[in-house]
């Protein structure tokens, strides 16, 4: 049992905070634990405090107070080189005066490695990334894509326990990016190794991830696996940061039954799941778009909306509308058999269930 | 290093003169010198015909001549050379010749061909003083100071490092004279292979103690800074130290070797009318003179002796034994061989400098 | 489509589009060349052009045969082990005469002194004395002095005769080019210049070694401060050249020497006996401390524009996959600032090379450089020649360095910013 024990708590923060300046906190009380073998992601807005935690759990900058654990032992006094972290940086890193083999072939030899046993991780750590055939190019001449490749496995040649990804994908297009996040996925369901992954796209954190975490003003605001981040956000600013999100503002009237009745400003009253809000207080509630329906329903959420814009996506019609004074609700309309043809400036009715609409904190 | 300064003929307009005031460039060496020359030369002159004169300084040779010469642009119009580089300029048509008989005769009335010490008037120059190369101490640190050129070279005796100038030039000399070659014999001494080996035996003897120079104004900073215990120099450098500055310096005119420095036209140049007569004029008895009252460079006219009087703003500075042509200092004197150098310059510098190099 | 892919590629107007695109491409060219007229112009005038015409000075002298026309042909043909016959004499004085007339014998004389010490007054004296010579002017001649029956003078006279020649370029590197053709190694106590090339690669590489070892920690201290720290050790480090070289010179004269600053604090910390003070200036340490600290500048810009352009990333990359600080500087930071490393070195050593105003006033005779001698053969000598010869043989090195460079490090592995 104690080794599990200590699996599940491969990487502890405890109460970890850090300033530059000593004026302002960049990180405030962060305890968090990471499994090994998992695939934990530190998502949240630039200046969030994530780069400075996964730095700090590289090494390369210190607690200012708190302790770092990796498996089991404080760190905060081991320099970079002798914790065993791999790590692959924004910019990839890949040393422009070496060629890939090179590349490859530096952590071992820091590691005093024979060159036989040298040869054959570099190759395999090529074979893994399908880059077998590129050891003796230089950096520069590869491609974004096959640069991001060579820094992963130049990041994984050395068998670390745990990798660090600095924003790894950043610098990919869009079509590269996604591609890329299927690869490092599998990657990590066949080593096994333990990655945390620093980003600040909410889908590439959504599709890799076992575990998010959600960064803004030096705290993680919610720690979660991706679906209950998306359908179960704790507070207001999970519920924007992820995904798309209607808001509306109320006052809590009565919480009965874990269920919120909310006045709104207009004069409307809304039922809402009570998740993050007390009687008496103002609330934001949230509501997925694609779980507003066109027209009433019984037991739910029903108002007039007015449809203010359409966009005609495909396979769904995106309708702005006015409800209850928020002029930015958005409604995602299947472009289905049995819908309703909505045009612009009409009045119609949309609903929603009371469980899917969650008042947060204001 | 070119410092311009253009004396404004002051007087000019209030003086009538009938010629058009002109105006000419009179290059010399600076400091103290040139200050000299503006004092006893170019201000009286200036006042009296209502000309201006541009002096410019610069630091000796005949590069910038032969330049002007070659290109054809001559700014120059009267530069202060020493006489190696007179004859050779003459030699290699750079200057233009001067006819001695535009010379005033001296104030007693002797011709100015015979009221000039022998050998200061040549084809292309007219000179102006007697200079000397001599070697000073600092009495303040040695009450017992050197006496002769050999005290110099007696590094036992008189401890300590000499200043003497990076060249072969005079070097050469005072090594022989210091070695019991009588001033006479030096150049006869030296116009053989045994007497330069000679030489460079002697300066041998001393060559781990030497700091060697190049400027005229670096042996009394030497001498000042303690960086040599004796040093060759320019016996007016010293003098302006001791007079000026108030240095404890003492000069050794032991062997001393005299030389002169000379007018010199350069060919073409553009006021030539204008500087051959600033050359009459400065040259003339009571000019000549009156340069020897801001500095100890002996006056080339003979009539010039009895009218050095004291040092301008010392009045009981006699400046008569100051100089180098005083009875009393010039015993030993050694007059610079133009011929000699201008012959053995090549070979003797490149001697000289792999000696120093090896 | 087939009859396009066979034929060359044709523009919308049928004309071949290689031709068009060359001519589209001409016409920016020529704008772009346009710009640089002016500085090319200027450079071609004002330094290409004079460098030709001086450097040829160094393979080149008509001075004395331009002046003895009569003498020229004869010295040409003379075999120069035959006694110079009568009709050598009678056009040599024939020459005297015209060259005393021309003024010119002073240059006739001082070249031919250049190759014999001793005969410029054997010129200019005889030349007095040549018109009023009769034959046989062998012994009108030897009468005026003797030497004119030597060989030795003749010799001298048909080395001086030739205006394309290699004389100068051997005496730059201590030859001597004797009157039959050949070459031969000057006599011991006048072998000067070839000590002085070496002894001025010598300074100017040490210059540069510790232009290096000086200034890159403090471009890399720099390089890792903040923007603004760094603008303000950047405005140290240029500070220098706002002051003229002179000046700087001279300050360190006041804090090298005997008595100076940083001797009397050695003697003040009993480094040094008051009697027996350090030697740091006017010597081969006063050259290279000065010259060190002169050419630094030239060294820290070039290195920090590239260590700038390094992210720390490098480094820590390395450090994360186990690397010590030693060795993720030394086999990742290190590599990279090569660039600046070259272009630092190349500037300095170049720089270094030329120099002569601070080893003048601070050399003495060890810190003494070649350049100083080019000075002296300009402005005190007037061997206008020789110092050509000589700044050609530097020409010549300071190239071979620089192809050197190329095979070794590779000219474009330079950065300067």
């Amino acid at each position: 049992m104690a080794a599990s024990e200590s699996d599940k708590d491969f990487v502890v923060f405890d109460r970890v905070q850090k300033s530059y300046d000593g004026e302002q906190l960049v990180v405030k009380d962060l305890n968090l634990n990471i499994g090994k073998g998992e695939f934990l992601t530190m998502l949240g807005p630039s200046g969030s405090g994530k780069t400075t935690c996964l730095m700090m759990l590289a090494g390369f900058e210190t607690a200012t107070h708190g302790d770092i654990l990796l498996g089991g032992k404080p760190i905060n006094n081991i320099p970079p080189h002798k914790r065993g972290i791999g790590m692959v940086f924004q910019n990839y890193a890949l040393f422009p005066h070496m060629t890939v083999g090179e590349n490859l072939s530096f952590p071992l030899e820091v590691r005093n490695m024979s060159k036989s046993v040298r040869e054959q991780k570099v190759k395999d750590a090529l074979d893994m990334v399908q880059m077998g055939d590129f050891a003796g190019r230089r950096p520069a001449q590869l491609s974004g894509g096959q640069q991001q490749r060579i820094a992963l496995a130049r990041a994984l040649v050395f068998e670390p326990q745990l990798v660090l990804m600095d924003e790894p994908l950043g610098a990919l297009d869009k079509q590269l990016r996604e591609h890329m996040q299927y690869e490092i996925k599998h990657l990590h369901e066949r080593l096994g190794v333990t990655v945390v992954y620093v980003t600040h796209d909410q889908s590439e954190a959504l599709t890799m991830s076992d575990r998010v975490a959600v960064f803004e003003d030096g705290r993680i605001q919610q720690l979660s696996s991706p679906d209950d981040l998306y359908e179960r956000p704790e507070n207001a600013f999970v519920a924007q940061f992820i995904g798309e999100n209607n808001k509306l503002f109320g006052k809590v009237e009565a919480i009965t039954k874990g269920v919120a009745t909310v006045k709104l400003p207009m004069g409307g009253v809304v039922k809402a799941k009570a998740v993050n809000c007390e009687h008496g207080q103002d609330t934001t509630l949230s509501i997925r778009p694609e779980r507003v329906k066109l027209g009433a329903s019984k037991s739910s959420n029903a108002t007039d909306a007015k449809v203010l814009e359409l966009i005609y996506l495909g396979d769904h019609i995106r309708c702005r509308m006015n409800v209850h004074g928020n002029e930015d609700f958005v409604v995602k309309v299947p472009n289905a058999a049995g819908h309703k043809h909505l045009t612009v400036g009409e009045t119609t009715t949309v609903s929603w269930l009371a469980e899917d609409c969650r008042a947060l904190d204001a | 290093m070119k410092l311009k300064s253009l004396l404004l003929g002051a007087a000019a307009t209030s003086l009538a003169v009938g010629a058009t005031a002109g105006e000419i460039t009179v290059v010399s060496w600076g400091g103290a010198y040139t200050t000299s020359q503006v004092e006893a030369y170019h201000k009286p002159w200036i006042a009296e015909t209502g000309n201006s004169i541009v002096s410019e300084d610069y630091n000796g040779g005949l590069a910038e001549i032969k330049s002007q010469v070659e290109a054809g642009n001559v700014t120059w119009d009267l530069v202060d050379v020493e006489l190696s580089d007179a004859v050779l300029g003459c030699d290699e048509g750079l200057l233009e010749p001067i006819d001695p008989s535009i010379l005033p005769a001296g104030a007693d009335g002797t011709p100015a061909t015979e009221d000039f010490l022998p050998g200061t008037l040549h084809e292309c120059a007219v000179a102006n003083i007697v200079w000397s190369t001599i070697f000073a101490y600092d009495s303040s640190k040695m009450a017992n100071g050197p006496t002769s050129i050999a005290d110099f070279f007696d590094t036992a005796k008189f401890p300590g490092k000499r200043g003497l100038r990076k060249g072969p030039k005079a070097n050469l000399e005072l090594a022989l004279a210091a070695d019991g070659v009588a001033a006479a014999d030096i150049y006869d001494v030296l116009s053989t292979p045994e007497g330069v080996d000679r030489a460079f035996a002697k300066l041998d003897t001393i060559k781990g103690d030497v700091v060697w120079w190049e400027a005229g104004a670096q042996p009394p900073q030497l001498l000042a800074d303690g960086e040599v215990a004796m040093t060759t120099a320019y016996n007016g450098r010293i003098f302006n130290a001791v007079a000026s500055e108030d240095k404890p310096f003492s000069i050794v005119w032991d062997s001393q070797i005299y030389d002169l420095d000379l007018w010199v036209i350069p060919k073409g140049a553009p006021n030539k009318d204008l500087a051959m007569e600033f050359v009459a004029y400065s040259t003339a008895t009571e000019q000549l003179a009156a340069q020897a009252s801001y500095i100890s460079y002996g006056p080339a006219r003979k009539s010039s002796a009895p009218l050095v009087g004291s040092f301008h703003n010392k009045p009981d500075l006699a400046m008569g034994p100051q100089m180098p042509t005083a009875p009393e200092n010039f015993g030993t004197a050694i007059q610079n061989d133009f011929e000699f150098w201008a012959d053995n310059t090549d070979e003797l510098n490149e001697r000289f400098n792999a000696w120093l190099a090896g | 489509m087939s009859d396009v892919a066979n034929g060359p590629v044709l523009a919308a107007d049928g004309t071949p589009l290689k031709k068009r695109l060359s001519q589209a491409l001409f016409r920016s060219k020529l704008r772009a060349f346009g710009l640089v007229i002016p500085l090319l112009l200027l450079i071609l005038m004002a330094f290409v052009a004079p460098t030709i015409v001086f450097l040829k000075r160094g393979v080149y002298n008509d001075e004395f045969a331009k002046v003895m026309v009569n003498s020229q042909p004869l010295l040409a043909a003379w075999d120069v082990t035959s006694e110079p016959s009568d009709e050598m004499y009678a056009a040599l004085v024939a020459d005297l005469v015209q060259a005393r007339e021309d003024k010119t014998i002073g240059r006739v004389a001082t070249r031919v002194n250049r190759e014999l010490s001793g005969t410029r007054s054997m010129f200019t004296s005889t030349a007095r004395k040549a018109a009023k010579m009769e034959p046989p002017f062998k012994d009108a001649l030897i009468d005026a002095n003797k030497k004119w029956a030597t060989t030795e003078v003749w010799e001298a006279m048909k080395i001086a005769n030739k205006t394309w020649t290699p004389a100068y370029l051997a005496n730059a590197v201590d030859l001597k080019y004797n009157a039959d053709g050949s070459f031969e190694r000057k006599s011991e106590e006048r072998r000067i210049h070839l000590k002085l090339f070496v002894r001025t690669m010598e300074i100017s590489v040490i210059v540069t070694l510790m232009g290096i070892l000086l200034g890159y920690p403090v471009a890399f201290l720099m390089s890792s401060l903040q923007a603004r720290t760094a603008n303000l050790l950047l405005i140290l480090v240029l500070l220098p050249f706002w002051t003229s070289l002179l000046v700087r010179t001279t300050a360190w004269i006041a804090l090298l020497q005997g008595e100076g600053v940083m001797n009397d604090l050695f003697v003040l910390f009993g480094l040094a006996e008051d009697q027996n003070r350090f030697s740091l200036i006017y010597n081969k340490t006063g050259s290279l401390i000065a010259m060190t600290h002169i050419l630094l500048p030239f060294m820290i810009l070039p290195l920090y524009s590239v260590m700038k352009t390094i992210p720390p990333s490098y480094v820590r990359a390395a450090k994360s996959m186990g690397a010590s600080n030693w060795t993720a500087f030394w086999r990742v930071y290190f590599p990279q600032t090569i660039p600046g490393i070259g272009a630092g070195g190349i500037l300095v050593f170049i720089l270094a090379i030329s120099f002569y105003i601070t080893p003048a006033l601070v050399g003495g005779e060890s810190g003494t450089m070649i350049s100083n001698f080019i000075d002296f053969h300009m402005r005190s000598s007037l061997n206008w020649s020789l110092a050509a010869a000589m700044g050609a043989v530097l020409l010549v090195i300071v190239l071979f360095l620089y192809w050197l460079y190329d095979r070794i490090v590779g000219i474009d592995n330079m950065k300067l910013g």
